[in-house]
């Protein structure tokens, strides 16, 4: 018996119909007929996406805070003496180098799903080196600041946020050498591999709330 | 990570050994969602016993005027942590727990779409559960600051003290959280991917969809509490200023991101308990399910509506007036799909020939009692009313009817119903029917005074009172204690049925779920072969369909 082939009831629903309007690539993500278990990929993939999606109201919650914060609070924003998060061109290749890795990343999946192994593994380390890079830049960043952690609350929100969302990408470094070191695994890697999709798209979840951090950290000016 | 599944099947099948040989599985980090069910169900039970416990010492202290029983701290630890517990570690979790159990049988599946996290979600509610407990035994006890755990008194803990109350609650509920994300994942999963051939959204039953419609809201809301709670961390041990006022923070923030979760959390308490209403009644009515596709759909408004009403927790928090028209208008929606609900429920059972059960003892009541609950719920929705009324013990009995009086009710109701399929045997009828009125009465005695005494002024969360309030108020320990003794017929029925009961037959409601198809207790893998589904789920009385199944019926469908 095989689940994966069972063959489905077609027999008409009423009030279901509204299923025939979904686009193809949904009706193959969010599966509406059921009898989908044995599809892994497609599973694990809606799992992580709904995770994904419970992610970003964190850090929905935390913009928001800062940004109430902020508007209510703007003139006491910086205490005496203190300039707040520079827009250097440090913290801007930062920036850069993350926000390319996306594509990298991208590249080196898309090596996999024509099962390239080894251009796979070549791009997929060099994501690693620019997340690695870009989590060492701002250790840099933060031990050459003139605030604190208490320092009013510029320096609570500023932390708190980039280290949350640095957290984010310790997290996806470690993630992705996981998956390097699988891809050595003979036997269980394939070009639909639940993990390195996901680490992907993790990655691209990083990149856009680092756009969201960065525009309300760096570029709002008082 | 592809496999044969009929290999798995054979691998994971545990030969059929009798229960009392297999106990051992229930204390094993097994990822059967059955088994899995049943830890959640009788972990959370546990706690259920000492929030209950820690309920009877508040009562204590609150049947004379006087604060004589425990002193101010104490109180304070004991009904921040009744709340906390009752709230994160029985309403929510036992919810998982019977979710997990039925949702996969519901649906026609194996298992959850994810065991092993399943498995994971589940260990980590004990120890979370333990640590938040052990706060007892620190030298300044545990939190003081009530469920909601609110800036700047939350903050106000002993200096120079790096772990206090205040911060393991936050650890354990964070924990708690982590835990019922990776839950919500998996059932939001399970319910889209895992159904069986045939098993359309319209032909699953309410229970699934008030599940699916609580576990949307753990995925959107709960993270907004993660995210308070943090912040509050922060501000708590590692001197951040988010919500301290005199240091430019802004604790009604915290109220924002704590309520945009907590609101919707009854919600996710009490939409569960609507979907177990939405089993029993047509079950022991014999009637089928009135106005199927409103009630599905209605619980999915009940979860839309709700994500937007939180401020109706904050009418007396500087809130400006704009917001609190909106929020007034927005709370009082939510009784539109609710009342859809009410009715759906009331107009199943009407002039049917009722079968008074324990399960459907229990339903009936629990209904019943929602109505009192919900109509004290539009009212402190009007917000002149809430004004007046705010933070009394209107507030107080308000969410006990709910909380209680409904939702638990419903647990027990469901525990009831499903106890021949979890345990294949029947419970004991007239214990379930003493415990149900033990229950029912004392639980009106214990949370009916709330309301009279919150109208007339006296206020929650004190250990002593004026004289004046003292009648309602003997009343009211009067029945805590009769809730307190109305629980040993049914640890009792449940242990000894368990042991001792007679045998259950696969289907002994003649109900007509899924769930019901498969053996008492099902097997590991739940069916001997995926049912192909063709059916609506409630067809009681339709001569279309037989009542009672022929029991070779998944071998006909092929
Ligand atoms: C259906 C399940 C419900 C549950 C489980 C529930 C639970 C609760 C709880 C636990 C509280 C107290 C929170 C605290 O500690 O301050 C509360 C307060 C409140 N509830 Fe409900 N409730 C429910 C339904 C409703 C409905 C339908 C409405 C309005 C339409 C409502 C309106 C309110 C309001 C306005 C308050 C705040 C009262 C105040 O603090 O001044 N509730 N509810
Ligand atoms: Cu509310």
């Amino acid at each position: 018996m095989n689940r994966g082939v069972i063959h489905v009831d077609e027999s008409p629903v009423p009030l279901e119909r509204w299923r025939q309007y979904l686009p193809n690539w949904l009706k193959r993500f969010l599966p509406i007929r059921g009898g989908r278990s044995q599809d892994h990929h497609g599973k694990g993939m809606f799992g992580f996406t709904v995770f994904l999606l419970s992610e970003s109201i964190v850090f929905f919650s935390l913009i928001f805070t800062y940004v109430a914060l902020r508007l209510t609070h703007s003139q006491n924003w910086l205490p005496p003496h203190i300039s707040g998060p520079k827009l250097s061109t440090f913290v801007i290749i930062n920036t850069i180098i993350l926000l390319s890795s996306s594509f990298v990343i991208q590249t080196a999946e898309n090596f996999l799903k024509r099962s390239q192994l080894n251009k796979f593994r070549w791009l997929w380390l060099i994501t690693i080196c620019m997340g690695t890079y870009f989590l060492i830049g701002q250790g840099i960043e933060w031990s050459n600041l003139d605030f604190g952690l208490s320092t009013g609350l510029v320096g609570s929100t500023f932390y708190v946020l980039t280290g949350f969302h640095g957290l984010h990408v310790l997290s996806g470094v470690i993630l992705q050498i996981i998956m390097l070191v699988r891809s050595f695994i003979p036997g269980n890697y394939n070009k639909t591999h639940f993990g390195t999709s996901a680490t992907t798209l993790f990655w691209h979840f990083v990149d856009i709330v680092w756009v969201l951090l960065f525009s309300v950290v760096y570029l709002w000016r008082a | 990570m592809i496999h044969n599944p009929s290999e798995n099947l054979a691998q994971n099948r545990e030969p059929e050994t009798d229960s009392e040989n297999n106990w051992r599985q229930y204390f094993s980090f097994s990822t059967d969602h059955k088994v899995i069910g049943v830890q959640y169900m009788v972990t959370t039970f546990i706690f259920f016993l000492i929030g209950g416990l820690l309920a009877m010492l508040i009562r204590a202290e609150l049947i004379t005027p006087a604060s004589n029983v425990v002193d101010r701290p104490l109180y304070n630890g004991l009904f921040t942590l009744h709340g906390t517990i009752m709230i994160f570690l029985w309403i929510i979790p036992f919810n998982a727990g019977i979710s997990n159990y039925l949702v996969p049988l519901m649906i026609g599946a194996r298992d959850m779409a994810f065991p092993l996290l399943n498995a994971i979600s589940f260990w980590m509610i004990p120890p979370s559960g333990l640590l938040l407990i052990s706060s007892f035994f620190l030298p300044n006890g545990t939190a003081q600051s009530g469920w909601w755990s609110y800036p700047p008194i939350s903050l106000q803990i002993p200096p120079g003290q790096p772990i206090n109350g205040e911060f393991i609650w936050i650890v354990s509920i964070v924990l708690i959280g982590i835990s019922s994300i990776m839950g919500a994942v998996n059932f939001v999963t399970t319910i889209f991917w895992m159904r069986a051939p045939g098993m359309t959204f319209f032909r699953m039953p309410v229970f699934v969809w008030s599940v699916l419609s609580a576990q949307l809201l753990q995925l959107i809301n709960l993270p907004s509490l993660t995210a308070a709670l943090i912040l509050l961390l922060f501000d708590l041990s590692f001197g951040t200023q988010f919500f301290k006022p005199l240091e430019n923070g802004d604790p009604i923030i915290y109220q924002h991101l704590f309520w945009f979760y907590s609101h919707p959390a009854v919600y996710i308490m009490a939409l569960p308990a609507f979907g177990i209403f939405a089993e029993v009644l047509p079950a022991f009515s014999r009637n089928p399910l009135f106005g199927y596709r409103s009630l599905a759909v209605a619980s999915l408004g009940i979860a839309f509506v709700s994500i937007f009403v939180w401020v109706h927790h904050m009418f007396t928090s500087a809130t400006p007036s704009w917001m609190r028209m909106l929020f007034m208008v927005t709370s009082m929606l939510v009784s539109v799909p609710t009342g859809v609900k009410a009715f759906g429920w009331t107009a199943t059972i009407w002039r049917s020939k009722l079968h008074l059960e324990t399960p459907m003892l229990f339903a009936m009541g629990g209904a019943a009692m929602f109505l009192l609950g919900g109509v004290t719920g539009v009212m402190l929705a009007a917000v002149p009313f809430d004004i007046h009324v705010h933070n009394t013990y209107f507030i107080v009995g308000h969410f006990h009817y709910i909380v209680f009086n409904t939702i638990t009710m419903a647990i027990f109701a469901a525990i009831y119903f499903w106890f021949p399929k979890i345990t294949g045997r029947m419970y004991a009828e007239g214990w379930g029917k003493l415990h149900f009125w033990l229950t029912f009465i004392g639980a009106n005695l214990t949370f009916f005074p709330m309301l009279p005494l919150g109208l007339q002024g006296m206020v929650r969360r004190i250990s002593s009172y004026d004289p004046r309030y003292q009648g309602w108020n003997i009343v009211a320990s009067l029945g805590g204690f009769l809730l307190g003794v109305s629980i040993l017929p049914f640890i009792a029925n449940m242990v000894g049925s368990c042991l001792y009961g007679q045998k259950a037959s696969d289907n002994p409601w003649f109900a007509t779920g899924l769930e019901w198809t498969t053996t008492s207790p099902p097997p590991r893998d739940n069916f001997a072969e995926i049912p192909v589904v063709k059916r609506p789920p409630y067809d009681y009385g339709d001569p279309k369909y037989s009542v009672i199944e022929p029991p070779d019926y998944h071998q006909q469908e092929h």
